[in-house]
């Protein structure tokens, strides 16, 4: 048995007194996709955001339960969440570049966390453009704008800048919503080539995209988490009728 | 689509499908051989042989249905995988005929033979055995034109269907004691007949395949 890289146990999430995660418990397997699937307003977004602490600064927000990452609780007092982000990056819907060069979005983590030397930084951004397949594309002009590229561009740029962290889970927060079909292909296929060094965690809207690309999915449904399956086994004959129901388009 | 995957998975599906079918032709071979030779140890081979066959059915038509559902390929791609659903099929059934043909031959022990009659079945075995091959060579790597050309020699079989039923009316009506041995000689033409259908149900599916249009040969 593969031990799990991260656990959520019994999570919930409220906005207010509006409960969005209800009681969610679910593990995750180092180097595996797992697509969060479900309507809008289910909460798989929530608990990606969770996840990361991202509902640290939102006194609206409150969180019960435990996500365990590295043998301790997140929400433990002793979490430096700079540190957490650094090993547990997110990409978001928006492409969100800095308004920066391409060159000092890709080292902004780094930079924070205080690396100098241009040797290094040099590296991190050769190495983690051709991760995230936009080197080719942008490496004669670093030193412009990030927000002169296309959107595809961008969000390969964003993805790069997880990348440079060194993290050990990324999150996607549906990636591709905003992409037109041929650079959503470009960044899945990234991800696909992301699976063989990093865990990958994906709010999806698009049905095909999770059985495409992820190794397990999580269908999540009025913030409970109905199924959490193999991809295989969830498209191919899931064991809830909710389930059934959203996949094939019955409903949602 | 996601490009990069969907090709993995189609190339592992091509190599299986290529072993099934090495796996038949190996399967038309002997029995065909231990037919006109009455080797029934080697027809019992035959016979335990299939279940490979039916696994390889199993196996790709999993993968198969695995790739439709969640790649949801469409055009070229869907036409791919959907041949190899039905090509499987076809080649499955090959190996069910191969089967056949190795219990008549555990069933004619110690019958009257009659040489003539099985020195032409075994040309009539060589020569499925080659469509088959040949089919099969068609379809990994075919093209429409030659799917015809390929298909067109069924006619042969069909042709050696004919001869052989004759010949072998004769020889019984001559000597009726062999009507036994008959029978099977008999359904043993019919098998590879069939074999040979099957085979060229594989040229269609490379014609489809290509073309996107449903042909009868």
């Amino acid at each position: 048995m593969t031990e799990p890289i991260l656990q959520v146990k019994d999570l919930s999430v409220y906005y207010n007194k509006k409960k969005a995660l209800n009681g969610v418990s679910l593990d995750f397997l180092p180097k595996e996709i797992t697509a969060l699937i479900g309507p809008s307003g289910s909460g798989k977004s929530t608990l990606l955001k969770a996840i990361n602490r991202m509902g640290d600064l939102n006194p609206e927000v409150t969180t019960t339960g435990t996500v365990i990452y590295n043998h301790h609780n997140i929400y433990g007092p002793r979490t430096d969440t700079v540190e957490l982000r650094k090993e547990i990056g997110m990409v978001f819907q928006q492409p969100n570049p800095f308004p920066m060069s391409i060159y000092e979005n890709v080292v902004y983590g780094l930079r924070i966390n205080g690396i100098k030397d241009k040797e290094t930084l040099d590296e991190a951004v050769e190495r983690s453009l051709q991760r995230a397949s936009i080197w080719e594309e942008v490496k004669d002009r670093l030193h412009d704008s990030a927000i002169g590229l296309s959107g595809g561009q961008q969000q390969r740029v964003c993805v790069a800048r997880v990348l440079a962290t060194s993290p050990k889970i990324i999150l996607l927060d549906e990636p591709t919503s905003a992409l037109d079909p041929i650079s959503a292909g470009k960044i899945e296929e990234t991800l696909y080539g992301l699976k063989q060094k990093y865990t990958m965690l994906l709010v999806t809207r698009s049905m095909q995209q999770a059985s495409r690309i992820s190794d397990k999915t999580g269908f999540f449904l009025a913030g409970d988490l109905v199924e959490f399956n193999d991809t295989k086994k969830m498209f191919l004959n899931p064991e809830h009728k909710e389930t059934e129901d959203y996949i094939t388009g019955k409903f949602g | 689509m996601l490009r990069s995957q969907f090709e993995e998975d189609l190339e592992k599906l091509h190599n299986q499908f290529y072993a099934m079918g090495q796996e038949v032709l190996s399967q038309i071979n002997r029995t065909v051989r231990a037919f006109v030779t009455h080797d029934r140890d080697l027809a019992k081979e035959v016979i335990e042989e299939d279940a490979e066959i039916n696994n390889y059915e199993l196996k790709l038509e999993k993968k198969s249905v695995e790739m439709i559902a969640l790649q949801q390929p469409v055009a070229q791609d869907l036409r791919m995988v959907l041949i190899v659903l039905k090509a499987v099929s076809d080649v499955e059934r090959m190996g069910d005929h191969a089967v056949a043909i190795a219990k008549a031959t555990i069933r004619m022990k110690g019958e009257q033979r009659i040489p003539s009659v099985e020195e032409e079945i075994k040309k009539m075995g060589k020569e499925v055995k080659n469509f088959v091959e040949t089919a099969l060579e068609l379809y990994l790597n075919g093209s429409v034109d030659k799917a015809y050309e390929v298909a067109a020699m069924d006619e042969k079989v069909n042709h050696y269907f004919d001869t052989i039923r004759e010949l072998a009316t004769k020889e019984i009506r001559k000597n009726p004691e062999a009507i036994v041995t008959g029978r099977d000689y008999f359904q043993v033409i019919s098998y590879l007949e069939r074999i040979g259908d099957y085979a060229k149900n594989i040229c269609e599916w490379v014609v489809y395949f290509e073309t996107g249009k449903i042909v009868e040969m």
